[in-house]
């Protein structure tokens, strides 16, 4: 086993500031906004809030991460698209069925938003992948063409569902659509911890902690390389610390807001598609070198397909987050989604070309960008010059980026 | 005496892991046209580039003297300051824009704000009809044809006051006729006091046209000839070109062939986009069992295009033809198709076709078989491991792991993960498309033990290459292919590169 310090040198840290480049700037942001909030952002509250607020930028942000995959697309689309399911969810929600009391069931609702997204999604879809027109002009379309729908839909009015406690309190991250505490030990015992919040992080520890060794357990029998035990445990310990901070926090809070259920539930359902599935593979592959990938064999066409269709579906679950969060339904909802989700993207290392990048870089991108917003607003920084802000870590984050990939060379060769 | 125009004194330029020009010396007269030929890849075009400063002074090694005056150029623009004009094989012009355009893109006429659109059409017209061209300067580059691009290509380097104009295989795109009158043009210019160097590969061209030639060879120059002095056969010419020795060059093989397995038969394509012109032209070829087949030809003899087409019509428009194989016809109209026919065909164009460059070795090992190391769409990632780490082992690909990004490798080995990425796929028949091109020798020599193991595993293995002596070193049998047709089969045992060379020329007359 090498010893940290004999190990240690520039092109070693250059790889390691590449690897985590992300991961450290974030680290640095927050001390930043630590002291200048003086700690405020730090608060059980604010915790929370960055965690519901952002709800539908990480879903979004997973969604897009494919379509930059596969060659740099962007889905402009998105932001539209989140507010007509919404528009369609409100409304169908809303409609009085015969008597005035009786509606739609609230799994008819949510299952009629899915297949509208995925509708959408696959139409546009189609014509990206089978006709071939450039994702950017299709999706172009389909941003005015949805943001005028929902306007229709929505009659310009805005629907409230704050009468449909079930649907806000799944999807919702509003005031108290949190994991109810199965122990509620702080009512009885005045203990300032959410338990089952507690809990459901220790459980997340054991299971991170457990399958980290087995998988290492694994490879190391079998022979195969693995990383160096150093920076293994020490990224391990790290991970683990921050479970426990988020955790701690939460329950000193409200406890788990719901909607980090679902979040949850589409990072690692869709970090596992792309690094362990064919499909995920192909997005890799097309991205990389879309001429090479057709001649392995594989279908090009299809894979753009799923990632747009992909798209309409991830953007439907954002848009009952959306309603949920606001309980209601405006026409100008999800102005902008489409543009985090990019920024988010590329600041988590997403190549603008295609083929590289991962599903926690972006959320890590996008955490980022929540981050930023939060601790600005705290601060009381002017809502235009957030943008300007924001704007310029998005310019920064990709020239680093592509500056680091070339070795640090500032300027491109002629 | 004339006056020397251009002298190249001891060129070496030397590309990461190869020595493409070894102490090359140039002799240009003014007033005089002066080939250049060689084999592909012997550095003529590596030359040129040197010289037209496209490859910038302190890349190399040697000294260029134009017109007494040795020259430092450090790009294009500094070699056509002085009436250097590279005329490139593959044509560098812009589709959408007309000829008027084209002709001054880069050197515009009138102002550095305003251009004067008169002037730029108007000398367009002028030189124009100096290469007896009969176009309006308004029309569209796409909309005239590729013998006619090539006069505007020439008309565009007289535009920049050419003194001495290089032509890179100015006939390799054009028929009969259009060469004939290319060449024409080009002896008229020398009347009027152009000097010109001209690369080609048609022999009977330079015989034609040219008043020197110069061999090089593995990037050294050989020998130049004078027509006043020596003898300008083709025979005489190739005999410059090859005549080098094949010994040890390439390891030996257990021959075990067994029964014809892959048959194609009456195979005829059609361009994609020029959907009337014919690439390829009713060819028949078959491959035995165990045998290692080469398909030789120069540049643009439609090999690349022929195995594209049998490989899932990735390439062409229109085609038609049978393929057999064990036996049974089969027909293949996807390249998924043809994997699962237990095809494969390794491109000659590993980083634009062949690998993901920004994916790891492992990533491009398994790609063209993810059905080998999955089940149900989820990857195995510990046995793609051992098949990736199997296959650096076997192949002897040098890199730290299978988890280095393919980018960060050398050419030859790039090159074995390509064809671990094909051996994976378990193919009966490997299409390999120069398998060896741009990597350097010792690498080349364990592409050759790899091609003889897997014919000797009782695979069938066709090579498509332009280094004559490979294909000699390495075939069975050779089929020769020229303007898409096969023009002679061979016998890889006693044949030639006179041989070859003779069928492909007695193909061109």
């Amino acid at each position: 086993m090498e010893k940290k310090k004999s190990s240690f040198n520039s092109a070693k840290l250059i790889d390691f500031i590449k690897k985590y480049a992300m991961v450290i700037v974030l680290a640095g942001v927050l001390i930043f906004f630590a002291i200048t909030t003086g700690g405020k952002i730090l608060l059980p509250m604010n915790i929370s809030n960055i965690i519901s607020q952002n709800a539908y930028v990480f879903i979004l942000t997973t969604g897009m991460l494919l379509c930059i995959l596969t060659g740099g697309n962007i889905d402009l689309s998105v932001g539209s698209v989140v507010c007509f399911v919404g528009a369609v969810g409100a409304t169908l929600m809303t409609m009085p069925l015969g008597s005035a009391t009786s509606h739609l069931p609230i799994p008819v609702v949510i299952l009629a938003m899915v297949l509208t997204g995925i509708a959408i999604g696959a139409a546009q879809a189609f014509i990206i992948a089978y006709i071939r027109i450039p994702p950017f002009i299709v999706t172009l379309a389909g941003m005015l063409i949805f943001r005028g729908l929902s306007n229709i839909v929505l009659k310009g009015l805005t629907i409230s569902i704050t009468d449909y406690t079930l649907f806000v309190k799944l999807f919702g991250g509003g005031a108290d659509c949190f994991i109810p505490d199965l122990f509620n030990l702080k009512g009885n015992l005045n203990i300032p911890f959410n338990i089952t919040c507690i809990l459901v992080g220790v459980i997340a520890i054991v299971i991170y902690i457990a399958s980290q060794i087995i998988t290492r357990a694994k490879r190391i029998k079998k022979g195969y390389e693995v990383e160096k035990f150093v920076p293994y445990i020490v990224k391990m310990i790290l991970i683990t610390a921050v479970i426990i901070a988020v955790t701690v926090q939460l329950s000193r809070h409200k406890g788990i807001p719901t909607v980090l259920i679902i979040v949850m539930a589409v990072i690692i359902i869709y970090s596992y598609i792309t690094q362990n599935t064919t499909t995920g593979r192909y997005f890799y592959a097309v991205g990389g070198n879309e001429k090479a990938t057709k001649l392995s064999g594989i279908n090009t066409n299809k894979t753009f397909f799923l990632a747009y269709m992909n798209m309409g579906f991830l953007a439907a679950v954002a848009g009952m987050v959306t309603i949920a969060r606001m309980t209601s339904a405006q026409p100008t909802y999800g102005m902008n989604y489409e543009m985090d989700a990019i920024a988010s993207c590329f600041i988590g290392g997403a190549s603008a070309y295609g083929g590289i990048g991962t599903v926690p870089a972006a959320i890590i991108g996008a955490v980022l960008m929540g981050v930023i917003n939060l601790g600005m607003l705290i601060m009381g920084v002017d809502q235009n010059m957030q943008k300007v802000v924001k704007g310029i870590v998005l310019l920064l984050a990709v020239i680093f980026d592509v500056v680091s990939k070339r070795g640090f060379k500032i300027i491109a060769k002629n | 005496m004339a006056k020397i125009l251009l002298e190249m004194k001891n060129i070496t330029k030397v590309f990461p892991g190869v020595k493409a020009l070894d102490n090359v010396n140039l002799q240009v007269e003014e007033g005089e046209i002066h080939a250049l030929v060689g084999e592909n890849g012997a550095g003529k075009s590596t030359l040129m580039n040197v010289l037209s400063g496209i490859y910038p002074y302190g890349s190399y090694d040697g000294q260029i003297i134009y017109n007494g005056n040795e020259c430092h150029f450090t790009n294009i623009k500094d070699s056509e300051a002085l009436g250097i004009v590279i005329i490139h094989q593959e044509l560098a012009l812009i589709p959408y824009m007309t000829i008027g355009e084209n002709m001054f893109l880069g050197n515009e006429k009138g102002q550095k704000w305003k251009i004067d659109w008169t002037e730029t059409y108007g000398k367009s017209e002028e030189y124009l009809r100096t290469v007896g061209l009969n176009e309006s300067s308004h029309t569209l580059i796409k909309d005239i044809g590729v013998g006619k691009q090539q006069l505007v290509e020439i008309a565009k380097a007289l535009a920049k006051n050419a003194k001495l104009l290089i032509l890179d295989e100015p006939t390799s795109s054009l028929n009969e006729k259009e060469s004939q009158e290319l060449l024409d043009l080009l002896l008229k210019f020398k009347k009027e006091g152009l000097t010109s160097i001209i690369i080609s590969h048609k022999l009977n061209e330079i015989s034609y046209v040219a008043d020197k030639i110069t061999v090089i060879r593995d990037g050294s120059t050989i020998e130049t000839l004078d027509k006043k002095v020596d003898d300008f056969s083709e025979a005489r010419i190739i005999k410059g070109m090859v005549g080098r020795d094949l010994s040890d060059r390439f390891p030996k093989r257990e021959k075990n062939i067994g029964d014809i397995c892959f048959e194609v038969k009456n195979w005829n394509c059609y361009h994609p986009v020029y959907t009337e012109k014919k690439i390829i032209d009713n060819v028949n070829i078959n491959v035995r069992k165990g045998e290692v087949l080469g398909i030789s030809g120069l540049m643009g003899a439609g090999r690349t295009e022929f195995a594209m087409s049998i490989f899932g019509k990735s390439y062409g428009e229109k085609i038609s033809g049978t393929i057999i194989k064990d036996g049974k016809e089969i027909v293949l109209n996807s390249v998924q198709e043809a994997i699962k026919n237990k095809i494969a065909y390794v491109t000659e164009d590993r980083k634009g076709n062949g690998l993901i460059l920004s994916n790891t070795i492992k990533f491009n090992t398994t790609l063209a078989n993810l059905d080998g190391v999955s089940k149900n769409g989820v990857i195995n990632s510990d046995k793609e491991y051992a098949v990736a780490v199997d296959f650096k082992e076997k192949l002897r690909t040098k890199c730290p792991s299978v988890e280095q990004n393919v980018g960060n490798l050398s050419g030859g080995n790039q090159q074995k993960v390509l064809l671990a990425k094909w051996m994976y796929a378990d193919p009966d028949l490997l299409i390999l498309d120069e398998p060896t091109r741009g990597i350097d020798v010792g690498a080349k020599y364990e592409i050759y033990c790899i091609i003889n193991q897997l014919a000797s595993e009782g695979k069938s293995v066709i090579v498509i290459s332009s280094e004559m002596p490979e294909l000699l070193g390495t075939c069975d049998r050779i089929y020769v292919m020229n303007e898409g047709r096969i023009v002679g089969e061979v016998d890889g045992e006693t044949a030639t590169q006179e041989l070859i060379m003779s069928y492909i020329i007695k193909s061109d007359n």
